[in-house]
């Protein structure tokens, strides 16, 4: 080890001399590195940001929710024939709620077309009763000053109201929202809290910055005759999202008679299935990215590894030297690798701090519009900073072996010849 | 013994052309002998030293160094033996020219993995041998012919070799500089070490206590000098 830092210092000086011995030639290459290891972090910082922005997007309807509709059987079962309609009713999201302890919350989604007013403004827009649980589940969380709706509002059957951002603002205009009234089919309900804007690219039944939120008894006491649509649900852990399906399918076969294994019998999103989807193609997108800046960066590994090969054509006679003082092979080669690797991690230094350089500069840029909200967002991070590092250490190696190689095969007695 | 040549062959296969440039030495070479190997241009002496020096393998024979059989030795066991055996004084000096006069001493310590301390303990005293105490930190662009000379001889003698194996080691030295440089091979000699000299100036051959001469790559004369 001493021996190697021993090299280590006299590779520095040697990179020294080449540097004023051929400075044009190492200084493009090392700005091929450096432009190599740019297009490397940027694409992969940008691949980096789609996948955030894709899977914030798929997270902003719920992370690792399940939505349940009513279904048909496509199976006979105890007597009973098949094609019956399987409706969710109240009674069986509380039943669900007490027999399932794979899931960690559960809420019932009521959900109709109402007129809402405020002033002169009115909006025809979707209306929703709820649990308190749904606003975890859907990620509705509120802007400062409000709140979702509560266990209280739910057994006092509360006339109040959450709101999505945009039918607050279509409804308010700018003004502060919470405490003011709206008239719901033409009964009066107040405003608790406004939804956080949100990116949100998966949903059933509309975004959820245009719907009215209000507790699940309120719905059923002014629109007697509603059935619930849907429910909605979380397993416990995301692993446990096959243990509540099973368990939910069992609950609700028992109940309603139809084959817990009739999957058709509840419609069900689980929308695990897509999270896991936008993952692979995201993956597969840093992949192809990566392989285009690999690409890029190998162009300037090869333009190292000619000077290298120029170098060793060089200092034949010295390489002749060291071996006739005893240079092993390893002790001949390590010094070209070395220096290989120096050029590489330099040009790579530049490229990935003149990256970080852009990537601070974009995000500072105002740039607007839904495309903007994918890839307006370059990230860089640790596992980016280390397959960057891995592909520039393999190149470095590579364009200092094979020229180090050559160096090796060098014979002492033919190179001490040559004056 | 500390050098037994038996036999040995050297063949040169150009592709179309074989040389032989050695056809057969035999040749001994004791403790503390001072051995010149003289011989005009194209007799074979440079392939000698290349055999001699381990940089290179005979075709044929037997070469015995320090009780170690030489012939069929892989790179790394030859540079091994180079490392121990040998200490090389070229021509043309050959010092690293980026590095100063103590690490180009260092360098044979270096390859035998001798630790950092010692290292430069022991370069720092050989160069004080060679009279060089004041130059240790100078590169050799910095030295005169002479004092590059001597930094050569002093790595040469680092790591305790079993012979100096010396190449015209005055060749391109003025006439100033070469005395000194033979010098103090007469030195190295009366301190009981083992050298051996390829020239092809008959005046210098002359201050070695043997001679040797080559021609077509055979032995044709071996004298030993008067004591």
């Amino acid at each position: 080890m001493r021996s190697v830092a021993a090299e280590l210092a006299l590779v520095l000086r040697l990179f020294r001399a080449d540097l004023t011995h051929q400075r044009k030639r190492m200084g493009m290459t090392m700005f091929a590195i450096a432009w190599g290891t740019l297009s490397i972090v940027l694409l992969l910082s940008f691949g980096e940001g789609l996948k955030r922005s894709l899977s914030a997007g798929a997270r902003g309807m719920g992370e690792g929710i399940a939505v349940v509709w009513p279904g048909a059987t496509t199976r006979a079962w105890s007597g009973l024939p098949s094609g019956r309609a399987i409706p969710i009713r109240d009674q069986d999201v509380e039943l669900v709620r007490s027999r399932v302890p794979a899931m960690s919350a559960v809420s019932v989604e009521f959900s109709r077309q109402a007129a809402l007013t405020a002033g002169t403004e009115l909006v025809n827009a979707r209306l929703r009763g709820v649990d308190p649980e749904f606003g975890e589940l859907r990620n509705l969380y509120p802007q400062s000053g409000g709140r979702f709706l509560n266990a209280r509002d739910i057994s006092r059957k509360r006339r109040v109201v959450f709101l999505g951002e945009e039918l607050a603002r279509d409804l308010f205009g700018t003004e502060d929202v919470v405490g003011r009234t709206v008239q719901i089919d033409r009964a009066t309900f107040l405003v608790v809290g406004v939804a956080q804007e949100k990116l949100m690219t998966s949903m059933y039944s509309g975004p959820d910055r245009n719907q009215a939120t209000i507790p699940a008894t309120t719905f059923k006491s002014m629109y007697t005759d509603a059935r619930p649509s849907n429910m909605v649900y979380a397993p416990v852990r995301p692993e446990l999202g096959d243990t509540a399906k099973a368990e939910l399918y069992r609950v609700m076969g028992r109940q309603h008679r139809f084959d817990p294994e009739d999957e058709r019998a509840l419609g069900i999103w689980d929308t695990r299935e897509n999270q896991r989807i936008t993952l692979n193609i995201t993956l597969g997108i840093q992949i192809f990215l990566g392989i285009i800046g690999g690409l890029t960066l190998l162009v300037g590994g090869m333009g190292v590894a000619n000077i290298m090969f120029a170098v060793v054509k060089e200092r034949t006679r010295e390489i002749g030297v060291k071996m006739a003082l005893g240079a092993k092979a390893r002790q001949v080669m390590l010094p070209f690798v070395f220096e290989a690797l120096l050029m590489t991690v330099i040009g790579g230094l530049a490229g990935t701090g003149l990256s970080l350089g852009l990537i601070g500069l974009i995000s500072v840029l105002p740039l607007e519009g839904d495309a903007f909200d994918f890839v307006g967002h370059p990230t860089f991070s640790p596992a980016i900073a280390a397959a960057t590092a891995l592909i520039l250490g393999t190149i470095g190696t590579g364009a200092g072996f094979f020229p180090a190689r050559r160096a090796a095969s060098v014979e002492p007695a033919v190179s001490l010849r040559c004056e | 013994m500390m050098i037994q040549m038996r036999g040995i062959q050297k063949v040169y296969d150009t592709g179309h052309v074989e040389v032989r440039a050695l056809k057969g030495i035999d040749l001994d070479v004791d403790r503390s002998e001072y051995v010149a190997v003289v011989g005009p241009s194209g007799s074979g002496k440079s392939t000698l030293m290349n055999l001699l020096g381990c940089l290179d393998t005979p075709t044929a024979g037997e070469y015995v160094l320090s009780g170690e059989k030489v012939a069929g030795l892989d790179r790394n066991r030859l540079a091994e033996i180079r490392n121990r055996h040998v200490g090389f004084v070229f021509q043309s000096f050959n010092l690293l020219p980026y590095a100063t006069a103590l690490e180009n001493v260092e360098l044979p310590l270096l390859f035998g993995g001798v630790a950092a301390r010692e290292r430069r303990a022991r370069a720092a005293e050989m160069l004080e041998k060679v009279d060089l105490a004041d130059r240790m930190h100078h590169k050799p662009t910095e030295l005169s012919g002479g004092q590059m000379q001597r930094v050569a001889i002093a790595r040469a003698l680092v790591n305790r070799p079993t012979m100096v194996l010396a190449d015209e080691p005055t060749g391109n030295l003025d006439s100033a500089s070469g005395r000194g440089v033979v010098g103090l091979f007469d030195e190295l000699h009366d301190s009981g070490q083992t050298i051996v000299m390829i020239t092809h100036d008959m005046g210098l051959a002359g201050l070695a206590n043997r001679v040797v001469q080559i021609r077509d790559g055979e032995i044709v004369e071996d004298l030993e000098a008067a004591a």
